[in-house]
């Protein structure tokens, strides 16, 4: 079962998503990116049903290039999260999308930001994020640990501590993870958190 | 003259003109006069009225200047039945920005999206183009305040002072000499009104022929939009000096 959670902490946000793509009882591949780059300074993690996940996050990234291009300068994380729930609310009494969104963002002047985004349009703006099975624990470990202004080392700590939760209390655990961030400086990939690499295919 | 070509407003004549459009350029030649200064620390607006009565009622009505969300305002020069139909469209595009980001809209692609409406009417639908030019004076967090000006055609720029309307010719090279940047909102001010005295064909300028508005950041940093009453501005005025016939020199 899926799993995306995130948090803010002293001028970073970070999202963390499993990367198993999985049809029934099979795992298609363990290294699956879900964690979108919007642009130079947001990231998208999503979950659900894999088609929408990414047609729809795709969708999104496309028109936030697009504002950039016509008028010049950025959105900002706010008017994203407005345009996405927008988006999903429209699509929701024609034809939901099964997306689940966690949108983290680095302002220069709000600073950084998490927006919790469900399927059926829900907006919130928050400290701390998760969605799937592994929320359950996933929230309960932040519930704990959290703060607010937690550094980077700090911050990490406590998405292992989540991870580590998942994989040994949710039985059928996703067994690799990706965590991005954005502060200042960008968005960017930090770190993969893998239990299981695909084995490599040995030259012939 | 290519009389010929000029009916449809969908076709070049062949010298490449779009014969509609320059005439509805003349009809604003022949509107009220309104100019546009950008200071330091706001817009200003200022408009000549040509219907002056004493019966009209003047308290909840302007006839210039037309408030198109809490960040933007804007002058007219025209057909004032035109210009209603850009407002409204103009509000209902802030708006709906505001509806799908929750944010004000920025005040150049708010100019930029009227044009796009204003460029339809000459490329296609063979309806006449709108008879207006607008000033527009707003303020946004990305280039904070800003004075645009559009004109039938739907191209529009960016002015630090600009004037539409009748001898707007006059007027822009007026301002030409006597703006300088950083200019603050009350230098503005007694500028705009000065060069209205001079281009305004009445002889005598009075709190009854004009409008004033600014649009300037208050103490907490939220965009205020204000129409001069006429008391103050009269009193404006004869602080400037400039209620007797303009045979007094600067």
């Amino acid at each position: 079962m899926e799993c995306v959670f995130g948090l803010v902490g002293d001028g970073f946000a970070l999202v963390a998503a499993d990367t198993s793509a999985v049809h029934s009882i099979l795992v298609h591949k363990s290294n699956e990116d879900k964690v979108m780059l919007l642009d130079s300074h947001k990231l998208l993690g999503a979950s659900g049903e894999a088609g929408d996940r990414a047609q729809f996050t795709e969708y999104i990234q496309k028109n936030v290039h697009l504002y950039e291009f016509r008028n010049g300068i950025p959105l900002t994380t706010a008017a994203v999260a407005n345009f996405t729930r927008g988006e999903l609310a429209v699509a929701l009494r024609k034809n939901p999308y099964f997306v689940n969104i966690l949108l983290a963002g680095y302002d220069k002047d709000v600073g950084p930001s998490l927006y919790y985004i469900d399927y059926i349009a829900t907006l919130h703006k928050v400290d701390k994020g998760a969605f799937g099975y592994g929320s359950y624990f996933a929230l309960s470990m932040m519930d704990r640990h959290y703060h607010s202004r937690m550094s980077l080392e700090e911050a990490i700590n406590l998405v292992d501590k989540c991870i580590m939760e998942i994989r040994s209390r949710l039985v059928v655990a996703p067994p690799n993870f990706v965590i991005k961030i954005v502060d200042k400086d960008g968005a960017r990939e930090y770190a993969w958190r893998e239990s299981i690499k695909d084995a490599e295919v040995s030259a012939a | 003259m290519s009389r010929r070509y000029d009916s449809r407003t969908t076709i070049f004549s062949p010298e490449g003109r779009l014969y509609q459009v320059e005439y509805a350029m003349e009809a604003i030649g022949n509107a009220g006069s309104a100019i546009g200064i950008l200071a330091s620390d706001g817009v200003i607006l200022v408009g000549e009225k040509k219907v002056t009565s004493k019966l009209l009622q003047t308290s909840h009505s302007t006839e210039k200047m037309y408030k198109i969300d809490d960040h933007l305002a804007c002058a007219v020069a025209g057909i004032m039945s035109d210009a209603n139909i850009l407002i409204n469209t103009a509000r209902v595009q802030a708006q709906r920005y505001t509806f799908s980001y929750q944010e004000p809209m920025p005040v150049e692609q708010l100019v930029q999206s009227l044009c796009d409406t204003k460029q339809g009417y000459t490329q296609f639908g063979g309806l006449r183009p709108f008879g207006v030019s607008f000033l527009f004076a707003g303020w946004d967090k990305n280039y904070g305040f800003q004075l645009y000006m559009s004109d039938p055609s739907g191209n529009y720029s960016g002015w630090k002072a600009a004037a539409i309307g009748a001898n707007n010719q006059a007027a822009q090279s007026m301002l030409k000499q006597d703006y300088k940047d950083e200019i603050t909102r009350e230098e503005g001010v007694q500028l705009a009104l000065k060069v209205l005295s001079k281009t305004m064909d009445s002889t005598s300028l009075t709190s009854e022929k004009l409008e004033l508005a600014e649009i300037s950041l208050d103490p907490s940093g939220v965009v205020k939009y204000q129409v001069c009453k006429p008391e103050q501005l009269e009193k404006l005025l004869v602080k400037h000096g400039l209620t007797q016939v303009s045979s007094e020199s600067a």
